[in-house]
C-alpha cells in the first residue's frame, strides 16, 4: 500500500531526528510513502472557540492536497500535527454548517467533506502492519531496556481523535514490547508535559514535566520513549534545568520511539540522528552496546 | 472563602460571551471536582477549574479576570475526557482567555524571547504557544 505522509515544521529541522528515523523504518517495513506536496503549517493547535473558523483553513488545506495527491489516508508523526489535522477532519466530516462556511470561504480549493483518513505512526503500525509483523522484522531486540513509553496529550485527547482508550491506552506499550523492550508502566504517561506553557510559565511547565520524569524513574525506567517534539523539548532538553532546580532528579535518556524502532529493525544509524539527543541518550545507547551492534 | 451574591454580583455579559464563544453550557456543571483533581496544573493555579465552573455560574466577572487558571491551563484536555457531565472545560478556558486576548492584549511579547531560546525552541512550541497566548 502507499500512503501520504505529513511531516509538519519540526520535524524539518529540530525534530529531523523523528523524521529521519521514522521514514527507515517504513523504508525497513516495505511501507511505500510520498511526502505531501505543498503541505504548509497545520497551526499546531486545534482552535477551541466555537467562532473561530479561520485557523481551521490551514489544515483543512493540507486535508484537500493529500486528495489531490490521490490517496485516502495521511500518515502524521508529530502529535500535535496529528491531534490538529484528526479534529480539523472530524469537524469537516461532522459539521455540516462549519463546512460550508469554510468551503465557501476557499473558493479557489475543490470542496472537502471530510473523508481523509488521518493516522499516526503509532495507529498505522497496529492496524496495517500488526505487532506480529513488526515482531518479526525486528534485527536487533531492545532486550533489557527498560523503557517507560509516554503518550502526552493530544494522540489520546479528546477522545473523537483519540488513536486508543484516552484513559487506558495499551499502543504505544504494545509498539514498544514487540521490539524487545521491557516495558514500565507509569500513571503520568498519559499526562501533560506543559505544552506551550514553557513560553507562557516555564517554571509550572518545568514542575509538571520533572513530575513525570520523577515518576518514571521511580517505576524502574531507564529511558523513555517519545512521540513529541514539544515533550521532547520540555522532558529531555530542559532536563539540566530540572536537575539544578530540583533535589533528586535524575537525568533519563529520552528517544522518539521511532529511533529505537529503527535500533531494533537494524536501520542504517545515520538515520537515527542522535546528535539531535541529550548527550545522556547517546550515552545510554553506547552502553547497551546497540549502536555497535548495529553498524557491525 | 464565603461570597455574597445578589442580582448585582452577577455578570449576565460575561456568561453570555462564554457560552456564545465555547459553545458550551458550564450551567450543567453539577461541581463533582473531577476536573480540579485531573488538572495538572493544580497546584499552580490561583482558581480550581470546578470553581471557575461556579464563577461563571454565579457571572463573577472580577473574580474570573483575577484568576490565573486559564492562562496556566496547558489545554491538555485531561479535564474534558472526565467530566461526568460532558463539558468541554478547555473550550472554556479557552474562552476566558480569548475575552483578553481579543481586545489586542498579549500575554507573552514574541519580541521578548531570547535569540538562545528561539534557537532551541521546536517550532511547534511556538506557533502554539502564540496562538494559544498572544491576540
Ligand atoms: S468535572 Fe465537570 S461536572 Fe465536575 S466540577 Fe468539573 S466541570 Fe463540573
Ligand atoms: S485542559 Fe486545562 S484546566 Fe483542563 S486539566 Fe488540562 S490544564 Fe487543567
Amino acid at each position: 500500500m502507499k500512503i501520504s505522509y505529513y511531516p509538519g515544521c519540526t520535524l524539518k529541522t529540530k525534530a529531523k531526528n523523528l523524521e529521519s528515523s521514522a521514514l527507515a523504518c517504513l523504508d525497513a517495513l516495505g511501507v511505500e510513502y510520498e511526502e505531501l506536496p505543498r503541505w504548509n503549517c497545520c497551526g499546531a493547535v486545534y482552535s477551541l472557540s466555537d467562532d473561530d473558523l479561520i485557523h481551521l483553513i490551514a489544515p483543512v488545506r493540507d486535508l484537500i492536497r493529500v486528495q489531490e495527491q490521490g490517496f485516502d489516508t495521511v500518515l502524521t508523526l508529530c502529535s500535535m500535527c496529528y491531534n490538529t489535522l484528526a479534529r480539523a477532519n472530524e469537524l469537516m466530516k461532522n459539521d455540516e454548517v462549519k463546512r460550508g462556511t469554510i468551503n465557501d470561504f476557499m473558493d479557489e480549493e475543490p470542496d472537502y467533506k471530510g473523508e481523509i483518513k488521518v493516522v499516526h505512526f503509532l495507529d498505522f503500525i497496529r492496524d496495517e502492519i500488526g505487532w506480529d509483523k513488526l515482531k518479526a522484522n525486528v534485527k536487533n531486540p531492545l532486550n533489557g531496556m527498560k523503557l517507560a513509553p509516554y503518550y502526552g496529550c493530544t494522540l489520546l485527547r479528546p477522545g473523537d481523535v483519540s488513536i486508543d482508550k484516552s484513559n487506558s491506552p495499551v499502543v504505544f506499550e504494545e509498539c514498544m514490547e514487540a521490539l524487545g523492550a521491557e516495558i514500565v508502566k507509569f500513571p503520568k504517561a498519559i499526562e501533560c508535559c506543559g505544552s506551550y506553557q514553557v513560553l507562557g510559565n516555564p517554571e509550572a511547565a518545568l514542575k509538571v514535566s520533572n513530575d513525570i520524569i520523577t515518576e518514571a524513574t521511580a517505576f524502574g525506567a531507564e529511558a523513555m520513549a517519545l512521540t513529541c517534539p514539544l515533550c521532547d523539548y520540555n522532558l529531555g532538553h530542559r532536563q539540566e534545568e530540572m536537575l539544578k532546580k530540583y533535589e533528586g532528579t535524575k537525568a533519563l535518556p529520552m528517544f522518539y520511539f521511532t529511533q529505537l524502532m529503527a535500533v531494533a529493525l537494524g536501520v542504517d544509524p545515520e538515520n537515527y540522528n542522535l546528535d539531535l539527543n541529550q548527550a545522556v541518550s547517546q550515552e545510554f545507547l553506547k552502553g547497551k552496546n546497540l549502536l555497535e551492534k548495529v553498524s557491525t | 472563602m464565603p461570597i455574597k451574591i445578589s442580582k448585582e454580583t452577577a455578570d449576565e455579559q460575561i456568561r453570555q460571551k462564554v457560552k456564545e464563544i465555547s459553545g458550551e453550557d458550564f450551567q450543567k456543571c453539577y461541581q463533582c471536582g473531577t476536573c480540579s483533581g485531573s488538572c495538572p496544573m493544580a497546584d499552580q493555579i490561583t482558581v480550581l477549574p470546578r470553581r471557575v465552573m461556579a464563577l461563571l455560574q454565579l457571572g463573577r466577572k472580577e473574580a474570573l479576570e483575577e484568576a490565573n487558571t486559564h492562562w496556566v491551563c496547558a489545554s491538555c484536555h485531561m479535564c474534558v475526557v472526565r467530566c461526568p457531565r460532558g463539558i468541554d472545560i478547555a473550550k472554556v478556558m479557552e474562552s476566558l482567555r480569548q475575552l483578553t486576548l481579543r481586545k489586542n492584549e498579549d500575554i507573552i511579547n514574541p519580541s521578548e524571547i531570547s535569540k538562545e531560546d528561539t534557537a532551541k525552541l521546536p517550532q511547534v512550541a511556538m506557533v502554539s504557544g502564540f496562538r494559544k497566548l498572544t491576540s
